[in-house]
């Protein structure tokens, strides 16, 4: 199956447009609701026939809710691998419902539901992942956008529930709520004053969890940090958002003391480091992804302090999204292999940054 | 202090003996000084090359309660909608269906407060809307399992067949 990307509504990438409270720290909130359909075995567990009936009876209730009207089906399982791959670096599928570890593929009936601001996957570990993505700091629109989806997909659908565990989910980890809430910050600061590390075991020992930039299993780069909620049962869904905002806050506070002191005690050097990474970006011929995402973590920054007008967020995280392999093969109009992504991804970098004169 | 990844393989400046991993360059009152340093001696400098990855603790305290849980009481017991056993749950760390959750309640009980701090749901409630025709999560049906059955047995899957007829037979 042939897939354009750009038929997605709004690309599937509403959350990049640099809005919403804390947009120079917090990239993005999303906010998933784990669900399973009653009368089946867990997707890893059920026979190929049921999970295509888990998924034609999720087809049929979505075509019909008024909060899935702006939104497309995308049989994820019929995709080639670079499309998949495309997708996932659009944050709108996981690693495992695209099949992208080794040697594997996405099992039949894997499919996603994409609108501007959701994406709710269908037979990922749960048969259900209902996913809602906001721009910036924005727990409560995320969790409103999500819960909407969840209830009129229950009205059609009905989910395996127990009165005393809550929503049941193959891994006991998600059981109850359902409820994870990942916010995606970019902590610079606290990186370069050697503070994250206290900071990331802080969040440990107070209930909350980190991933890299693709979440689960995934490596930090670029200074990003997905940081969420880790139990889901025994709260409610608002006591478990205002908990993880109120943690949230001290974070963010945090990255802006260390980004004062960085100022006030290495202004220049600071100064000289952001600029020569923008630099680099400017004229690079070649640049590895990794690379990339550290020069724009210093732009970011940059940015950030106020150090650099006329770059806005909105660009930086445009950058972020198609600087990406599959991305720069979707422009080119072929699969890129390393050597020639490193050439594109220079050359889409300065075209981009060539449109913002600062 | 800023770090790139490094291209090519350099001898570490502290112990000359590994890889460098990382280009630390430090800031102080003397101004800018870059030392490249391997993976371990960057860590004993408290900077951790892949940023900081204890394991979360959440997993670790599951994996050894799922071990716990099982140890004692594999294959006391089989879900009678998917034919999972609780050995199945230690090695997977995946609950087979939502009828699970009903065979294994006791022990899932202890697991989920070691792992939540509380095995009671205090989130949104949920009913199935009445049209849908479901019965609340517990024991299936006979109908359900006879479904099962049919299914088992299209599928050739004749050791789950057996199982789910015995089930039906101790039903009826």
């Amino acid at each position: 199956m042939s897939f354009d990307a750009t038929t997605l509504p709004g690309g599937g990438l509403g959350w990049i447009d640099g809005a919403g409270a804390h947009a120079g720290i917090v990239l993005a909130t999303r906010v998933r609701l784990a669900r399973n359909v009653e009368g089946y075995a867990f997707t890893a567990r059920a026979r190929e026939g049921e999970r295509l009936r888990v998924l034609s009876q999720v087809r049929d209730a979505l075509a019909t809710m008024p909060s899935a009207r702006q939104g497309m089906l995308v049989r994820v399982d019929q995709l080639e691998q670079p499309d998949r791959l495309l997708l996932h670096e659009r944050h709108i599928v996981s690693k495992e419902l695209a099949g992208l570890d080794a040697e594997q593929t996405p099992r039949s009936g894997a499919a996603v539901h994409v609108g501007s601001h959701h994406a709710v996957m269908v037979n990922e570990e749960d048969h259900l992942r209902i996913q809602a993505l906001r721009s910036g700091l924005d727990l409560d629109r995320a969790f409103a956008d999500a819960a909407a989806l969840e209830t009129e997909l229950g009205e059609r659908v009905p989910y395996a529930y127990h009165r005393e565990f809550g929503f049941l989910t193959a891994c006991p980890t998600n059981v109850g709520t359902g409820l994870r809430a990942s916010v995606l910050m970019h902590l610079p600061a606290l990186v370069l004053t050697r503070e994250i590390t206290r900071v990331l075991t802080g969040l440990q020992q107070v209930g909350l969890t980190y991933r890299g930039l693709y979440g689960e299993g995934s490596d930090v780069i670029g200074n990003f940090f997905q940081i969420s909620n880790q139990t889901t049962l025994g709260r409610s869904e608002d006591e478990l958002l205002a908990y993880l905002e109120s943690v949230l806050s001290h974070v963010i506070d945090k990255e802006l003391e260390a980004r004062r002191v960085l100022l006030r005690d290495a202004g220049y050097i600071l100064e000289d480091k952001l600029w020569r990474a923008y630099g680099t970006l400017r004229y690079a011929r070649s640049l590895s992804f990794e690379e990339a995402m550290n020069l724009l973590s210093g732009a970011r920054l940059a940015v950030g302090l106020k150090l650099m007008h006329g770059l806005s967020v909105y660009t930086l995280n445009e950058l972020l999204v198609f600087s990406q392999s599959a991305h720069l093969s979707a422009r080119a109009g072929r699969m890129l292999n390393e050597e020639d992504a490193r050439v594109a991804r220079a050359t889409y970098v300065r075209e981009t940054l060539d449109g913002a004169s600062l | 202090m800023w770090f790139l990844p490094e291209a090519d393989a350099v001898l570490c400046e502290v112990c000359k003996e590994n890889d460098v991993a990382i280009t630390l360059t430090e800031i102080d009152g003397n101004g800018v000084r870059q030392v490249r340093l391997c993976e371990k001696c960057a860590a004993e400098r408290g900077v951790q090359t892949a940023v900081a990855t204890p394991k979360p603790a959440l997993e670790s305290l599951l994996q050894s309660a799922q071990q716990q849980l099982a140890g004692a009481q594999d294959d006391v017991g089989r879900c009678s909608f998917c034919a999972s056993t609780l050995r199945d749950f230690r090695q997977s760390g995946r609950l087979g269906c939502p009828y699970c959750y009903t065979a294994f309640e006791a022990s899932l009980r202890d697991l989920l407060r070691k792992v939540h701090g509380s095995a009671r749901h205090t989130g949104r409630q949920y009913g199935a809307p009445q049209t849908l025709g479901t019965a609340p999560s517990g024991a299936p049906t006979a109908d359900r399992l006879r479904e099962r059955l049919e299914r088992a047995i299209r599928n050739e899957e004749f050791e789950l067949a057996a199982t789910i007829r015995d089930q039906l037979r101790a039903l009826e």
